[in-house]
């Protein structure tokens, strides 16, 4: 790494978006909205979508921020030229002994897709990852029909680790998960 | 054509598959978390031997979490000749709409795997996932120093599918660890060749 000015600059701050608090009353108006869009929801999970009331939102964010597992570290995105809150990203499932998670982003405003919003986050969490988790890598899923998660990912440094066949069953036909990794030297190699 | 519903769902040829048994389990589960060549085989936790209290406590867990959550079948192998525990089985983390699902076997004895437990498990187990729950796709994630769960899954129709690169950091080193499948239609044409 470079030298120790690094650890005064903002760790959770990018070129593009800030990474914040999930505080659930002041975002989850946006998160309705998104799990109104049932595109975004089909990119984002597997499970069906379904258009969640206010109320569900909140309380759902309010319990996870009570487990406060250090398994699971959620964060808001917000654009830095106007502070909109645009997407979430987080990781769960941690294993601190084996040095591995995985990470989850999603863009829910669509003015923000395909404008390198999505990569700015996931960079600045793979930075916080290896150099203050200090994990050994960073594993994600994805569809094979979202196409632009997988470029962002490939140009964080992600590299495909394999596929699970036919795991997503809709619109009639069954896709693919694609399994992409990110090792510490790989990242450390891509930031030198 | 005739049902097949005669066939039993969870009584193999050598084990069948029942529930857990609150007063006599425990200290026998308890025990297997004192072999740490098992538990490092069986799961990525930490090894961490449990008292017979603290078994049951996971038990009462685990019926909790197939009431509430509907995504897991939690089973106790009991070995036909003497009823006697002797591991358990799973199948878990069920996507309905998607019809997939993670499934996991620990047989503690090797004396209990070199009798042919483990297939008489795991063709019971495929049975009830394909059969009965109507999965599509069965998968099964090894560490790649299970070298004998490895062979044992491939011998009976999984394909590896995803090698997650160093996600175990075990005995002073790191491993790959391995995601394994079998999709239904592959299932059942095995079962079509060996009839």
């Amino acid at each position: 790494m470079k030298d120790k000015n690094e650890l005064t600059a903002d760790l959770l701050r990018g070129k593009l978006v800030r990474l914040c608090a999930m505080d659930s009353e002041s975002i989850s108006k946006f998160f309705v909205g998104w799990t109104h869009d049932s595109e975004y929801w089909r990119l984002m999970a597997a499970t069906p979508p379904y258009p969640w009331s206010q109320e569900g939102v909140k309380k759902f964010i309010e319990k996870e921020l009570q487990k406060d597992d250090p398994r699971n570290i959620f964060f808001v995105i917000r654009a830095l030229e106007d502070d909109r809150v645009i997407g979430e990203i987080g990781f769960d499932g941690t294993s601190y002994s084996q040095g591995d998670t995985f990470v989850g982003i999603g863009i829910g405003e669509r003015d923000y897709w395909g404008k390198g919003y999505g990569t700015d986050a996931m960079n600045i969490i793979l930075r916080y990852v290896f150099t203050e988790l200090n994990l050994q890598r960073v594993s994600l899923t994805v569809f094979e029909y979202n196409a632009r998660a997988i470029r962002s990912y490939e140009k964080c440094g992600f590299r495909v680790e394999g596929r699970a066949r036919e795991i997503i069953h809709r619109e009639g036909r069954r896709w693919d998960i694609i399994f992409m990794g990110i090792l510490q030297e790989e990242w450390q190699a891509l930031n030198a | 054509m005739t049902t097949s519903f005669a066939i039993p769902l969870f009584e193999g040829d050598l084990v069948r598959l029942t529930p857990v048994d609150y007063d006599k389990d425990p200290e026998v589960v308890a025990a297997w978390t004192h072999n740490a060549e098992f538990m490092r085989m069986y799961s990525l936790q930490p090894v961490r031997p449990l008292t017979a209290a603290q078994v049951k406590k996971q038990f009462e867990q685990i019926d909790k979490d197939m009431d509430e959550g509907k995504r897991l079948f939690h089973f106790a192998i009991r070995s036909k000749e003497d009823d006697r525990l002797i591991g358990v089985a799973r199948i878990e983390w069920i996507e309905w709409s998607n019809g997939t699902a993670f499934l996991k076997i620990g047989l503690p004895d090797p004396a209990d795997r070199r009798k042919g437990c483990g297939g008489d498990v795991l063709r019971l187990l495929l049975r009830f996932a394909f059969r009965e729950v109507n999965l599509h796709h069965l998968e099964v994630v090894l560490p790649e120093y299970n070298v004998p769960a490895l062979r044992f899954f491939e011998k009976h129709g999984f394909t590896i599918e995803v090698r997650r690169r160093q996600a175990v950091n075990r005995g002073g080193r790191r491993w790959d660890l391995i995601h394994m499948a079998i999709l239904r239609p592959e299932w059942e044409a095995r079962n079509e060749r060996q009839k």
